[in-house]
């Protein structure tokens, strides 16, 4: 083979590899993305059951509620909608109630947001400095709730 | 006043970088051997003032000299000394001066190491340092003042984060950024060679030393940060795609490119202009990581509070880097010749398929990285781009690059024979096959894939000793002629094996997983419970006072057969100053496997909450890391690198006098 050839052979190849991967990663993104909604966006859309779902919001005081074994019950708001949530398993330690919270779960669907019930297959408290999700902050910050505390413990 | 003497230690290292970003290169323009020689000097002494401004701020926090406010904000007096030293890079000022401290000390590096080094090129290296530098420092100086005070004088400290507070934060950030920021000298390297308009095998016989001890250091960092993740974040997982660890995956993907690539630069003096674009990339994706870190459009432990000027300067600093050195790269990279013929089969050839697998996955990860902001930054939409992405993407990818990486090293340079490669690794292949049988055979359960990777691993480090063997193994000869073949083997001929055959213990670690247990139960005391071939049994709860916190811990020991192996003592804390809490997980290391206590809350009926692992070889995947990162000290001590060959230097075509040395 001349250079010429060698270095098409190559080109192609390294092109061919490439399309591949863009190919995969536009199944890849279609199928395993999660959608961040709040409780009040949730009520206003209308998605697909069984696709899985991110809702952040306030764990809304009052409303935990531990049943037997690791199940737990609780509600989480933005002020404007509320989720009732249910989980089994280990809280994260900074799972507080008042705390920003992001559960995950599949969606199960049903008309009315205010009526179902999310089953979180997981909790995250993943917070900054001021404990609080990123996503939850930025949220609560458009609907105006947002309560900037300067004293620094929470 | 020694926080003063700080602040002006760093003015004077700004200026000094300023001057180095300057002189030097008008020195190599001009061919002035004096101008190019202060460039070393000037490298050294910056530095020497950074050196002194974090000596400077390490003693503020130690003396807990709260008139500072870096100090107050992440410092107490209460907290032991191990953390006062490592909370200095725990928060957003300290960690950038510690990221500067690592670049001037490559600069310093380079310049008291590389004697020998042609001049014009060792002048450019160190001025693209310098400007490096010199964007950081300013930076610094401009939004992230270390030692900014405050008045009045508070009289105790916020205290560290909590979960900053582990041994595990005292060595993963020196370690990663000795790994981030050492690819600055790769694309100094590579700038410098695309302003010289001239490069060759001797250029990347004087890069690969600074490129692999870079890689070593950023292998340790990952490895270090997930086991960091493991033990502190009670979840028990390793890796979580999170887009901080992605930061860093990227930079060692294109960074294990550019090794490999830069090898077939030194050998046979091909794939040179791939090179360099590969030395800019490892570099950017570093700068990369360091705004998506440091800027705050990220939430992680990593991402303290920042303000958004920050953010800007960073992008800033970043779109100039990369911007600049691509721009230089397409007007400069066409006066480089290319370079040697190969056949597709050759080592060259596995070689370029090595890197467009590397280079591919790194692609990959960098758009499930950047679709999410980018998608937020346009629709307002928020999504999250999760694990089963990257799982499939990089699963995808890498499979094949596992199954090459025997072959490659078997195949020999310019053209390579498949059949003798084949033979080489026949009892490799067995081994594996082997391995892969007893397993199905004997192991029900568990996923599918596991047993493959196995077999996998095992071929890969049956097959990266296969070169050596076959390079020592003459049928007819008796042992003492194979021992001096061994001995007269280059170092780097190990640290090649010991390098891929640390890929496959990581791969047998990767792969046991799928056999480990995980229970989520309410344990009573004295109750014994079954997990994998253990039995637990929690023997009491106790709780006592840290020198900053209150901390509740479980007494628990393991069982095997009724005899006591193990105990293990998981607990909470909770730290009084933040009116913060945290687990530590109790860990047990039995036979390479790991049980896994974290600890919940306690029940009404006096169980506790907890949740256990039985994890199964777990550590061979941090101890694999090591393994590679020990391939790497062995090709970087290699006779050849270590003396960077001063006859090819003096040989080496610049119409100058050599600088005496």
């Amino acid at each position: 083979m001349t250079r010429k050839q060698r270095r098409l052979t190559l080109i192609f190849g390294a092109l061919a590899l490439l399309g591949l991967a863009a190919g995969l990663m536009l199944f890849a993104l279609r199928d395993t993305v999660v959608f961040f909604f709040t409780p009040s966006e949730l009520a206003t859309k209308t998605i697909k059951a069984g696709a899985r779902l991110r809702i952040g919001g306030l764990v809304k005081p009052g409303s935990l509620d531990k049943q037997s074994g690791q199940k737990v019950r609780f509600v989480i708001t933005d002020g404007r909608g509320d989720l009732a949530v249910d989980y089994t398993g280990l809280l994260p330690d900074l799972f507080r109630e008042g705390q920003g919270v992001i559960v995950e779960g599949p969606y199960a669907g049903g008309e009315d947001a205010a009526q179902i019930t999310f089953h979180a297959d997981s909790v995250l408290a993943k917070h900054d400095e001021r404990y609080m999700p990123r996503e939850v902050a930025e949220s609560l910050k458009a609907k105006g709730l947002w309560q900037s505390d300067k004293a620094g413990a929470p | 006043m020694s926080v003063e003497i700080g602040l002006f230690a760093l003015i004077l290292a700004f200026v000094l970088a300023l001057i180095q970003g300057l002189v030097p290169f008008w020195g190599a323009y001009r061919r002035d051997a004096h101008l190019m020689r202060l460039a070393s000097w000037l490298a050294v002494g910056q530095f020497a003032f950074i050196a002194l401004a974090y000596g400077l701020l390490t003693y503020a926090h130690i003396t807990d000299d709260f008139s500072v406010l870096n100090v107050f904000e992440n410092s107490h007096s209460l907290k032991p000394l191990v953390y006062k030293i490592s909370g200095v890079w725990g928060n957003h000022e300290g960690s950038m001066l510690l990221w500067v401290l690592i670049l001037s000390l490559f600069g310093a590096l380079l310049a008291l190491l590389a004697r020998t080094m042609p001049a014009v090129l060792k002048a450019n290296v160190l001025g693209v340092q310098a400007l490096v530098s010199l964007a950081f420092l300013a930076f610094i100086l401009f939004t992230s003042n270390p030692f900014a005070r405050l008045f009045p004088v508070p009289a105790e400290g916020r205290d560290l984060n909590p979960v900053l507070q582990d041994p595990g934060l005292a060595i993963h950030p020196p370690l990663l950024y000795l790994g981030y920021v050492g690819f600055s000298l790769s694309f100094s390297f590579a700038a410098a060679a695309l302003i010289e308009g001239r490069i060759d095998a001797a250029w990347a016989r004087w890069a690969r030393p600074w490129i692999l001890t870079a890689w070593i250091f950023l292998t340790l960092g990952i490895a270090m940060g997930s086991y960091w993740a493991y033990y502190t974040l009670g979840w028990g997982g390793f890796w979580f795609w999170d887009p901080v660890e992605n930061a860093s995956l990227m930079p060692w993907l294109a960074g294990t490119a550019l090794l490999h690539s830069a090898l077939v630069m030194e050998k046979r003096n091909a794939l040179k202009i791939w090179t360099i674009f590969l030395a800019i990339v490892a570099f950017s994706l570093s700068l990369l990581g360091t705004f998506l870190v440091r800027s705050g459009v990220l939430t992680s432990v990593h991402a303290f509070a920042s303000d958004p000027r920050r953010g800007v300067f960073i992008l800033a600093i970043l779109v100039i880097f990369i911007g600049g050195s691509l721009a230089l790269y397409a007007w400069r990279a066409s006066r480089l010749q290319a370079g040697g013929l190969f056949s597709p089969v050759s080592r060259e050839g596995a070689l370029v398929v090595n890197n467009l697998l590397l280079t591919v996955s790194c692609a990959t990860i960098l758009v499930g990285t950047l679709y999410p902001l980018a998608l937020e930054s346009l629709t307002g939409e928020k999504i999250s781009v999760g694990g089963p992405y990257f799982n499939l993407c990089a699963a995808i990818l890498i499979w094949p690059l596992l199954v090459l990486v025997p072959v490659g090293q078997s195949l020999s340079w310019k053209r390579g024979d498949l059949y003798g490669a084949a033979q080489r690794l026949f009892f490799a292949f067995v081994c594996g096959l082997l391995v892969l049988v007893l397993i199905v055979a004997f192991r029900s359960g568990g996923p599918v894939l596991a047993p493959f990777g196995m077999g996998l691993a095992v071929y890969i480090i049956c097959g990266a000793f296969a070169e050596i063997i076959s390079r020592i193994w003459r049928k007819s000869e008796g042992l003492h002629a194979l021992w001096s073949r061994l001995a007269g083997l280059p170092l780097s001929a190990f640290g090649t094996a010991v390098a891929h055959a640390g890929v496959g213990v990581v791969l047998l670690g990767l792969s046991a997983t799928g056999w480990g247990i995980e229970h989520i139960v309410a344990i009573k005391p004295n109750q014994p419970v079954a997990l994998g071939p253990y039995e637990l049994v929690l023997d009491g709860l106790i709780s006592r006072h840290g020198p900053n916190y209150e901390e509740a811990a479980a007494q628990m020991s393991v069982r095997s057969g009724g005899v006591i192996v193990a105990r293990i003592e998981p607990s909470k804390r909770n730290y009084a100053a933040r009116q913060m809490g945290t687990s530590k997980a109790g860990i047990v290391t039995l036979n390479l496997g790991q049980i896994y206590v974290s600890m919940a809350d306690a029940n009404a009926d006096g169980s506790v909450n907890m949740r256990l692992y039985w994890k199964p070889l777990v550590t061979l995947i941090w101890l694999g890391a090591v393994v590679m990162a020990l391939g790497g000290l062995l090709s970087v001590l290699d006779r050849r690198l270590r003396l960077g060959l001063p006859v090819k230097a003096a040989r080496s075509k610049i119409p100058l006098a050599q600088p005496a040395e």
